[in-house]
This record gives structure tokens, C-alpha cells and sequence, in this order.
């Protein structure tokens, strides 16, 4: 992984007209992906997670959304300013995207080879046989069995897994240098999200993709991420290596995260939850959006919103609990474990942080 | 957690069942064969297993949606295959109610919440006028945690989360002793996920109920369960304590099951091994002496005779060792 920026996003803001009023998607997102990196970006549903990769693509519907602000660059073209024509040499060749739904997303009456060969025609102008040819390779290292045959079967024909595995042959045909995977794994079964994970995280080192992954599940995080993103009511509210975020987390809201997931635990009986749910992104609050549903809210945070406090090099967060006047606070048991285990992995040398700057910030 | 359930008394007892659909046509699909086990009173008995494994088609045979294909299913020491006439089903479901997975495909997007839990209400007979409907309404919004302002909303102004605990209350209305939920919690966020698992604990304490809870993969289950059925390909492979499970998971099936939950911890997923599992190690030629064997008291294998000794040293082994999953 080096360190060159492949994507920018800066200041986006995207919201969706309805009856009742507007509603603000996405309130300001910056981030970049660096090449050959995986960034997972996190969050509840309506968290502004897919809206904000879709804007990447331009797959928002004309008809209802308005992007307000913001920037979106790639080798040095802003991708919402250019031309209709412009994207689509660059949709599917060089950002692809895999679906969550691998059945809705499959054209149903189109052989599965034609489907994984059409953006090769489209794009590489390769001939019908020739594109054949390479979709039938691309089947098999995608890991379908006898794909000579079964490049012309149709999609009902495959199971969910097979499915999706078709999609990710689909998305890498053009050896796309994005790819932008939207909950790729969340309906499938458990042992089959964990094949079609080790085969993305295969495929990333092979061909030197940058992927965004975009999940509700940490634990698929943990197994994928380089860097992750937290998303809360259509703002990142922290964002740092895998490590930092899972190890060293800063926010509130990623707290209440990590501590809500289950593990496999013997001992551990109950189950941590955050109250309430996500704000009404049509009239957003004032101050700190999660404020309402933050045991540890200050009287600021639902008067003015925080910045983005830096806490090393890599890893910032949005919470006015990194100010330097903000009251020490004893954050949930779990996340007091897990940066306990922090402590002991830096110790140990066992952090894959590339700044490896020392711990801090790591007050609480 | 298993404490309070020490007479076990059994609530189901589900024997030899089997479901075929298209059955004795070419394209017969044996979704459950041959499973066998109890629920006892008071207990949460969580069945596992990945799609087409046959745990769902299981959920609605008990809660007589279709009629089964052999075997024999009591709820109640009653057969169930045997229930006949409007009067008499309405008091098993009565009794027996059904949380669905999909929150918002369960409810009628055209009709308030008021009458979506009153529905239940009515069909029952279980009001006498119109404030006392509403009283109940409000009462049984309040079990779930909401505000009975939202008793004149439509489905479609609730997060996903809210819609499932609208689903519970319609299912607690009508005061059922058991309570199916088939997937309840897998469409929702994690977050969200542990909303309802706490709901739902709590609620069985207040009301006594017995729950079956249908999950497709190990991690939310413990939270819940007393006992775990862990099913494959129609059948039931392990059957075990909820804690002892994931002390020592003995079937391979399990253990694949265990190995494959990613964990929100990143060095230990860098140096996770995964296995997998071949359908066909539980598949015996000669079925004499192969079935549910006890390795444990409460620890069932489906296995054949010959290997329970194996099966009982390897927990042996397992529990020396401690945890290996957490």
C-alpha cells in the first residue's frame, strides 16, 4: 500500500427532496482512499453511508437528490461536474460496485457469462470471444466450479453465494481501480460470508484494488478494513485505522458500537444496547447529533456541533470529549477492555499502524 | 440462566418429524427429516442453522402452517395434526404466536398500529368496547418501549427496529404462553439487534413465556437461548446448553458455524482459521445405530454408535482447554 490518494471526497453534502420537506442525507463528508487500501465505512441504516458511495458513481436518482456541496475527485477530475458520457467511461471501468442483493442486482434473463463479459465489450472493446474467453477465467477465480458450463446458466440457477461471487467477477472484469462494495455480504449465510470475505481480501492483494466497504457489522470490519469510517446522521464522526477505531475509540457512538456487539464470550450474559434511535435527518438537531441518545452528552454538545478533533496523525474524531476542558469520563467496560488491549498489542508490536505514533488522547 | 426451568416440564415435543415438499415427484425436496426434540416450559430454545437447513420450515410445522409429512409434533401433550375446526385453532394460536423476520413485510402498511395490534385483539374477542381496546393497545405499546402517541401511525413512519417491536406487541396481546420468533432480529442493525434481544428476555420474564428463537448464525443466539439445536440439511446435528455449546462445540458442523462469525476485533481476526464443513460427514450409508446420541447430560450428537466414545473425549478435551471461540 503506498500512500497516494486513488479518491477525495471533500465537504459533501447531498440531500433528497420528499413530500415533507428536504431531507439531509449526507451533511459534510471528507475522506480520501489511498490505493490498494480497504476504508470501511460504518454506520446505522439511513446514516448517509451508501448515499455518499453512490454520489461516487452517480447513482443517485436525478429526480429528487441535489448535491449542495462538496467535491468528488478522481485522478484529478471532479466526478460531479463532468459530463454524463465522461462517467460512463469511468462507471463500471475504472469504480465498480458490488450490490448487497445479488439477486435484484443480476439481470434474470441474461446468461451469467454475458453479464461478467458485457462491460469488457463496453469498456475494453474486447471481441465477443475473446471477452467469453475472460469471463469464463474470471469465473473460475472468483471460485465458481466448472465455469465452462455454467458461464451459461442463468442467475436463478446459482445459489445466493455463487450469485454474489458473479457479481464480484462482474465488478472486476475491467480491473477496476475502485471498488466500491455496498454491504456485499449482509444477505448471506455466515459461512459463506466468510469464503466470499477471504476471497475480496484475496483478490484486493492480487490486483492492488482500493476497495470501500460499506457495512453495518463490525465484526466483517475487523476481518476487512484498513481504515475505517463511522458514520452517524450523515457525518463521519470518527475515522482512523482499523486498529485505532477498534482498539482506541474515541466517539461516543463507535462506543456504544463495539460495545453492543455480541461475542462469543461464555461469561457475558448482557447485552450493552444505545437508547433511542437515529435522528429525523428532515429537521437535523442542534449541536451534536447523537447527543439525545449519548449517555455521556455535555451541556455543549446540544448547543453547538464539535469539530474534528485530531487524535494522532491517522485518526480524528467528532466529540467534544477530546476538548481539552472536557470532564474525564469512564467510557463502557468493553471498550475500557479493549483499550486495555491497546496498551498491550503496542507493546507487543502487534498494531499495524503505519504512523505508529505513541497513544493519545487516551484519556478515560 | 437454565436454573429456573429445573422440573422441565415439556411445552413441545417434537418427534420423528419429517417434511418433504413435492413429495414422491421428481423434484422432491426432503427440507426436514427426521428431527426430534423438546422445548421445555419456561425455556428459550434457539434452533440454528444456515438458509435450507430446514429451521424455518420447523418453526411453521409447530405452529401448524401446513401440514407435516410423518412424525408427530405435542404442544401441550396435545397432537397438533390433530387440531381441527375454527374454535379450536383459535385457541392453540392463541396460545402459540409468531414474530416474523422482515418487520415491515409483516404488517399491514394500510392500517394503524392501533388496529394492528387490535386486530389481534378482535379476532380473539378479547375487548369489550372500543376504550378498552385502546387501553390495551397502549398498555402492550408500552411493554415494547413506545410512547402510545404512536398508536395512530402508519408502519411505514417507523425504523426498522421500531416496526419489530410493533410485531412483539402484537404478538404479546394475546397473552400467548409461546412465542416463535422465526429470524426476528437478523433484518436489523446490530445495534438495533440488541435493542430486541433485551426486549425480548425482559418481556419473558414479565410474561412467562417459553420462546423458540430462529437464527441463522451462533453469535445473537447465546445471548438468549437456554438450549441450542444446531441444524443442517433438515437434520438436527448437535443439541446442547447454550453455555456449554460454545465450550465445547463437538459436531464439525458447529464448530465451521463458530468459526465462520467474524469478530469486531481485528487481531484476533488476522490470525483467525476458519474450517469448513462437507455435508456429507454426517451422511451414513447404513442408518442402523446412527441418530441423536447423548455425549453429556443435555449434549446431543447426531452420530453413530461407534462414536460417541470419540465425541465425549474430545469434550473432555475441551473443556480442559477452555475457550477457543471468544
Amino acid at each position: 500500500m503506498d500512500n497516494t490518494n486513488v479518491l477525495e471526497i471533500k465537504d459533501l453534502a447531498i440531500s433528497f427532496k420528499t413530500f415533507e420537506g428536504k431531507v439531509q442525507a449526507v451533511r459534510g463528508v471528507n475522506f480520501e482512499l489511498k490505493k490498494g487500501e480497504t476504508l470501511a465505512i460504518v454506520g446505522e441504516s439511513g446514516s448517509g453511508k451508501s448515499v455518499s458511495t453512490k454520489a461516487v458513481n452517480r447513482l443517485l436518482p436525478k429526480k429528487n437528490s441535489i448535491i449542495e456541496s462538496g467535491q468528488i475527485l478522481f485522478e484529478g477530475k471532479d466526478l460531479l461536474t463532468i459530463s454524463d458520457k465522461e462517467m460512463q467511461e469511468i462507471r463500471g471501468n475504472d469504480i465498480a460496485m458490488i450490490f448487497q442483493d445479488p439477486m435484484t442486482s443480476l439481470n434474470p434473463t441474461m446468461q451469467v457469462g454475458r453479464q461478467i463479459a458485457e462491460p469488457m465489450i463496453k469498456h475494453q472493446h474486447l471481441s465477443s470471444e475473446k471477452a467469453r474467453n475472460k469471463a469464463i477465467e474470471l469465473m473460475r477465480l472468483v471460485g465458481i466450479k466448472n465455469p465452462e458450463q455454467t458461464h451459461k446458466h442463468y442467475p436463478h440457477q446459482f445459489s445466493g453465494g455463487m450469485r454474489q461471487r458473479v457479481m464480484i467477477a462482474i465488478s472486476l472484469a475491467c480491473e477496476p481501480k475502485i471498488l466500491i462494495a455496498d454491504e456485499p455480504t449482509t444477505a448471506l449465510d455466515v459461512t459463506i460470508q466468510a469464503q466470499i470475505l477471504s476471497l475480496m481480501n484475496n483478490l484486493k492483494k492480487e490486483l492492488d484494488t482500493s476497495i470501500i466497504f460499506i457495512t453495518h457489522d463490525l465484526g466483517v470490519v475487523a476481518q476487512m478494513a484498513d481504515r475505517v469510517a463511522v458514520m452517524y446522521a450523515g457525518q463521519i464522526v470518527e475515522i482512523g485505522t482499523a486498529d485505532e477505531i477498534f482498539y482506541n475509540p474515541m466517539h461516543p457512538y463507535t462506543w456504544g458500537l463495539l460495545a453492543s456487539m455480541p461475542t462469543l464470550d461464555v461469561n457475558q450474559t448482557d447485552l450493552y444496547n444505545i437508547p433511542g434511535s437515529p435522528p429525523n435527518l428532515l429537521h437535523p438537531p442542534v449541536g451534536d447529533a447523537f447527543a439525545s441518545r449519548n449517555e455521556f452528552a455535555l451541556a455543549i454538545d446540544f448547543e453547538q456541533e464539535p469539530e474534528m478533533f485530531k487524535v494522532t496523525d491517522t485518526h480524528y474524531a467528532k466529540t467534544w470529549l477530546l476538548h481539552n476542558e472536557a470532564p474525564d469520563v469512564t467510557p463502557p467496560a468493553e471498550v475500557v477492555r479493549r483499550k486495555a488491549k491497546y496498551q498491550r498489542l503496542f507493546a507487543e508490536k502487534k498494531i499495524n499502524n503505519q504512523v505508529g505514533g505513541e497513544v493519545v488522547g487516551s484519556r478515560g | 440462566m437454565v436454573a429456573e426451568v429445573k422440573e422441565k416440564q415439556s411445552i413441545v415435543e417434537i418427534s420423528g418429524y419429517k417434511q418433504y415438499f413435492n413429495e414422491g415427484k421428481r423434484n422432491e425436496v426432503r427440507a426436514v427429516n427426521d428431527v426430534s426434540f423438546n422445548i421445555y416450559k419456561g425455556e428459550t430454545f434457539g434452533l440454528v442453522g444456515e438458509s435450507g437447513s430446514g429451521k424455518s420450515t420447523t418453526g411453521r410445522a409447530l405452529i401448524k402452517l401446513g401440514d407435516i409429512t410423518g412424525g408427530q409434533i405435542l404442544y401441550k401433550g396435545q397432537d397438533i395434526t390433530k387440531i381441527k375446526g375454527r374454535r379450536n385453532l383459535l385457541d392453540f394460536r392463541k396460545s402459540m404466536q409468531m414474530i416474523f423476520q422482515d418487520p415491515y413485510a409483516s404488517l399491514n402498511p394500510r392500517i394503524t398500529v392501533k388496529d394492528i395490534i387490535g386486530g389481534a385483539l378482535k379476532v380473539h374477542g378479547l375487548y369489550k368496547n372500543s376504550s378498552e381496546r385502546n387501553e390495551r393497545v397502549y398498555e402492550l405499546l408500552e411493554q415494547v418501549g413506545l410512547s402510545k402517541e404512536f398508536a395512530n401511525r402508519y408502519p411505514k413512519e417507523f425504523s426498522g427496529g421500531q416496526c419489530q417491536r410493533v410485531g412483539i406487541a402484537r404478538a404479546l396481546a394475546v397473552e400467548p404462553d409461546f412465542i416463535i420468533a422465526d429470524e426476528a432480529i437478523s433484518a436489523l442493525d446490530v445495534s438495533i439487534q440488541a435493542q430486541v434481544v433485551n426486549l425480548l428476555k425482559e418481556l419473558k420474564k414479565e410474561n412467562n413465556l417459553t420462546y423458540l428463537f430462529i437464527a441463522h448464525d451462533l453469535s445473537m443466539v447465546k445471548y438468549i437461548s437456554d438450549r441450542i439445536g444446531v441444524m443442517n440439511s433438515g437434520r438436527i446435528l448437535e443439541i446442547a446448553e447454550a453455555d456449554e455449546l460454545y465450550q465445547a462445540p463437538l459436531h464439525p458442523y458447529t464448530e465451521s458455524l463458530l468459526s465462520a462469525i467474524p469478530t469486531p476485533d481485528p487481531e484476533s481476526e488476522r490470525n483467525r482459521i476458519r474450517t469448513e464443513y462437507d455435508p456429507k460427514y454426517h451422511q451414513y450409508e447404513d442408518l442402523t445405530k446412527v441418530g441423536l446420541h447423548e455425549i453429556a447430560p443435555e449434549h446431543y450428537i447426531y452420530c453413530h454408535q461407534d462414536e460417541v466414545e470419540v465425541y465425549r473425549k474430545k469434550r473432555e478435551k475441551l473443556l480442559r482447554e477452555g475457550q477457543k471461540y471468544a
